[in-house]
């Protein structure tokens, strides 16, 4: 398989939330608008990526048994970095996603992709895996995000395009599930289908 | 591929695993530390240079103490020359989804309020989130230049003189009962300390400066 | 009395699934049947209160005094890791009955973050009920805190799996089959629990 196949494969084919249905709490907890929902993709990006690198470099070493517990140590320490480093340089994004940074120890893309993919593959190609996935995280984050701004409150990226609110209740809790199912069900009917 | 799970080797491995990590951790902390405390310290200066009216000292170093109904607050003053020109007291209440952390600027002459800024909140998106609001007509301008003294700080509902958000009275009441607490502060300061506010104790935190 | 709001608060108005997103994956997951639903939901409760109970007394004996906060999010993830494993080890051995009803799910809850969210959001966030001044939860309240969490979420999982094996009766158009129709269905009764907010 080739690297950008790979990669590829994680935007589309395996995309994390629409396909796979991973990760959903930060799907429908960080996306109430498309900045945040973007940030929140990275930020999983980068721990996806350089968890998959670490395990897949030292998956050999590792005896069955303590498999899962030395992922989890490894995975929640690059939460950690990531938590520490936005912190320090983006304080506000920070605070927006606040809960669901160090929950990202326990979305199950980054313990599933290090299980399915990174344990039996080269360094390599585990971390076009990473980036493949994490993209495609990061563009359904954004997509989310965007329809609930765009719907809850008339604007997009931040940009206010009518004045007043927009339609609440997809700002608020209903609408993250209702957005989310229907534009499951477009991809169902129109992405899913070509392959 | 993975290695044979004995004892030892369980032991060895996620030890050593933990070992590495929490190494990693540590100097990535030591790295960020001094980064997340000059964010902070940023964050406090903006929301003080926000609410006070105009001053030529630093307020963010002179801070100071203030005990109110057994609360403490922190206060920053403001001065122009000899002149105190304005108060800001970082004040807390319990909103909808939790904390409710506001910066309150007074003006030291009139006991209007300057401003009022949200250093922190976790209300939710699209409703009790609106405090923290810039566009115009939000719901914290109404406190620019309210005077306490002469208008009830109290939402509609409780016959006060403050606009609540639509849906968000409890966010709304929070906002609005810490301006009133960090008003009880000011009132102290200005050694007024009518109904209820009773027994202060002003420490200085804040150094070198030769009050 | 604070007791009290606590455990309404974090059933109905703050239900931990509806409107603070944590532990969707075994919301959608292990929902098709009442009968997992409720065995998922009792094992919920035990490991949560176990764990805020453990991770609260690490927090302020341990990560506190020794100024390691920074480890927080490492430690917590393992003390669950570990004591999950250990539950199941233990009920196996004293209560085979209850193993069997509940060990299935035991795995399955190192990797629900509605544990971890929990855990991590009695330490962090700071709580105010009744009007009065918002403040860290002692013990007692964060142990109340996270059994009602889990009530909530049981609560929430079995409303909605006895809807979804209605759902399984009707016919329903085929891009909405699975997991979407489960999505707005879940929405509709999001909307429902936002009819209890204002009541703390």
């Amino acid at each position: 398989m080739s690297k950008l196949k790979i990669i590829a494969n994680g935007i589309i084919k395996d995309n994390p939330t629409f396909a796979l249905v991973l990760g959903m709490c930060p799907t429908l907890g960080t996306t109430t608008s498309a900045i945040n929902g973007f940030g929140m993709g990275v930020a999983t990006m980068f721990v996806l990526i350089m968890s998959n690198i670490v395990i897949s470099a030292v998956a050999r070493f590792i005896p069955n048994k303590v498999r899962i517990p030395s992922y989890i140590v490894i995975i929640s320490t690059f939460v950690t970095i990531v938590q520490l480093l936005m912190q320090a340089y983006l304080p506000s994004l920070y605070e927006t996603l606040g809960l669901f940074i160090p929950l990202i120890v326990v979305n199950c893309i980054v313990l599933g992709r290090a299980e399915a993919f990174a344990n039996k593959n080269t360094v390599g190609d585990s971390a076009c895996d990473g980036l493949g996935i994490g993209l495609g995280f990061t563009l359904s984050l954004t997509v989310i995000g965007l329809v609930r701004e765009i719907l809850g409150s008339g604007s997009a990226f931040g940009l206010k395009f009518i004045s007043g609110d927009g339609v609440l209740a997809f700002v608020l809790a209903p609408g993250a599930f209702i957005v989310l199912g229907y534009l499951m069900v477009l991809f169902n009917k129109f992405v899913a289908k070509k392959e | 591929m993975a290695k044979e799970s004995t004892f030892k080797n369980m032991v060895i491995v996620l030890g050593l695993i933990c070992l590495i990590c929490s190494a990693l951790l540590a100097v990535v902390y030591s790295v960020t530390e001094d980064p997340i405390a000059d964010a902070l310290i940023a964050k406090t200066n903006d929301a003080i240079s926000q609410v006070l009216p105009e001053y030529d000292n630093m307020p963010g170093e002179e801070s100071s103490l203030v005990e109110v109904n057994g609360q403490k607050y922190v206060v920053y003053t403001a001065r122009k020359g000899e002149s105190i020109t304005g108060y800001a007291v970082e004040s807390k209440a319990a909103g909808f989804g939790g904390e409710l952390k506001l910066m309150v600027g007074f003006d030291a002459a009139t006991g209007d309020i300057y401003n009022v800024y949200v250093i922190s909140h976790s209300e939710t998106p699209g409703l009790g989130a609106k405090i923290s609001d810039n566009s115009p007509g939000n719901f914290k301008e109404q406190f620019k230049g309210f005077n306490p003294a002469e208008k009830v700080l109290k939402v509609h509902q409780e016959g006060g003189d403050v606009d609540a958000i639509t849906a968000s009275t409890i966010t709304s009441k929070a906002f609005t009962s810490a301006v009133s607490s960090a008003y009880d502060v000011y009132r102290q300061l200005k050694g007024d300390s009518a109904d209820g506010v009773t027994s202060a104790t002003q420490t200085n935190i804040g150094g070198g400066n030769d009050e | 009395m604070e007791y009290v709001l606590i455990i309404i608060s974090a059933i109905f108005v703050n239900n931990i699934v509806l409107s603070q997103f944590l532990g969707i994956c075994p919301f959608l997951g292990v929902s098709k049947k009442v009968g997992t639903a409720v065995g998922m939901s009792a094992a919920v409760t035990f490991v949560m209160a176990l764990a805020t109970c453990v991770t609260y007394l690490l927090q302020y004996y341990v990560l506190v005094p020794l100024g390691i906060e920074f480890l927080q999010t490492v430690s917590f993830i393992l003390v669950i890791a570990g004591l999950v494993q250990m539950v199941e080890i233990i009920l196996k051995k004293i209560s085979p009955s209850l193993y069997q009803a509940l060990g299935i799910f035991l795995p399955l809850i190192t990797t629900n973050c509605a544990v971890l969210g929990v855990a991590l959001m009695v330490v962090q966030k700071q709580f105010g009920f009744g009007g009065e001044a918002a403040h860290f939860f002692n013990l007692g309240q964060s142990v109340v805190f996270a059994t009602a969490s889990a009530i909530g979420f049981g609560l929430a999982i079995t409303l909605f799996s006895g809807i979804r094996e209605q759902l399984e009766l009707s016919d329903v158009p085929k891009p909405f089959r699975g997991v979407p129709i489960a999505l707005i269905t879940a929405g509709i009764m999001a909307m429902a629990f936002m009819g209890f907010s204002g009541i703390v």
